[in-house]
């Protein structure tokens, strides 16, 4: 039986795409059939940061329109054969996205996949009520910043009452990912916390991902930060949360200062 | 200097801009969920809507200082409207019971 989750935050910038790719990447990597959508009609990245940009040929409004078939506009990971990107198209407009359409293809991968992953465009509108509409799961990506965190909380709103599963009377079930997560600027004060996101949202944590560059060395190169640097820090709390999305319960790693000699004498002395 | 820094914010924890960050966001959170649930809410958005407007044409008064409350009884509800105008001191509060210990 197929999962479809939904990556989504309200806010742009918050990474997203980066988590649609790296999440993918990370389940595909055990062996099980995975596919990464992008619903960012228009805006269309996640083939950028996958690396297959010029592999393109047809988009997700192609198929709905019926211009190509599914596997047409499929494309495979020559990394890792068990991931697919379905991506968006970049000269359509919006609303040539229609819930009749996104529902047949849904249909279509899953039977077809083990995991959807479904990238959402940022806002509340359209695009990003598509893109949650079938969703099993969601994976809320929220920064540790104040209008990231209440974009988040309009978000979990609208899980709760716009999606087919609520429409059903039943729960998307609902993870938060925190990302861009600097340990050092929270321990002193000037972050807010993973505890107080957490207290505030009132969501499982799926996992917390550290600011690094590691993430932005990977969109350079166009690939998942799980592939290409799978044993950096962001990527391990990505194969993490992959592990906690399949339901196993182990605790989350929150990440830590990295304190040179003096900074650990110091902290010592100072508590 | 950073590290010295990071001991005068740790003695002082009520003080980082991270607590102030999530005690702007409890509150704001608390007001959106409470929009968001429909029933009563949208007779109160439109009453606290109404009375701004209504305030507005005679005292300038922020948003946040109208606050309409609606507690439902058994056998009465209470509607409380509560408007704060800080400025000149002067206070309207119609139908509640305890005066507020907020005020200046």
């Amino acid at each position: 039986m197929a999962k479809i989750v939904v990556v989504t935050s309200g806010k742009g910038g918050v990474g997203k795409t980066t988590t649609t790719a790296a999440l993918g990447a990370a389940l595909a990597k055990s062996g099980q059939n995975v596919v990464v959508v992008d619903f960012d009609v228009g805006l269309r990245n996640l083939d950028l940061i996958m690396g297959v940009e010029r592999r393109v040929v047809f988009d997700l409004i192609n198929v709905i329109q019926g211009e190509a078939t599914l596997n047409q506009a499929l494309i495979r990971d020559k990394r890792c054969d068990t991931l697919s990107i379905l991506p968006a198209s970049q000269t359509r407009d919006k609303d040539a996205l229609t819930p009749e359409g996104v529902g047949i293809i849904m249909d279509e991968l899953r039977k077809k996949f083990d995991w959807i992953l479904c990238d959402s465009p940022a806002g509340i509108e359209r695009g990003a009520q598509l893109a949650m509409h079938h969703a099993d799961y969601a994976v809320i990506v929220t920064n540790p910043e104040v209008s990231s965190v209440r974009d988040s909380d309009r978000i979990i709103g609208m899980l709760d009452s716009r999606t087919e599963k609520a429409e059903r009377g039943e729960q998307v079930e609902k993870h938060l990912l925190i990302t861009r997560y600097d340990p050092i600027r929270a321990a002193r004060g000037e972050m807010l916390s993973v505890e107080d996101v957490v207290e505030i949202l009132s969501l499982p944590l799926l996992g917390v991902v550290p600011e690094s560059e590691d993430v932005l060395k990977a969109s350079n190169v166009g690939a998942p930060v799980t592939l290409a640097s799978p044993d950096s820090a962001p990527a391990g709390a990505y194969f993490e949360a992959v592990r906690r999305l399949e339901g196993e319960d182990i605790p989350v790693s929150v990440p830590t200062e990295k304190r040179g000699i003096f900074g650990r004498i110091f902290k010592k002395r100072g508590a | 200097m950073s590290f010295i820094d990071s001991f005068f914010t740790r003695k002082r924890p009520e003080a980082t801009s991270s607590n102030v960050a999530r005690d702007r966001l409890q509150i704001l959170l608390a007001h959106e969920r409470q929009a968001k649930e429909g029933g009563d809410s949208t007779l109160l958005r439109t009453l606290h809507a109404e009375i701004l407007e209504v305030l507005a044409r005679h005292v300038s008064v922020d948003e946040d200082n109208v606050r309409v409350k609606l507690d439902r009884g058994q056998k009465c509800s209470k509607l409380e409207i509560d408007i704060q105008v800080p400025q000149s001191g002067l206070r309207a509060q119609v139908s509640t019971v305890t005066p507020n210990e907020e005020l200046d």
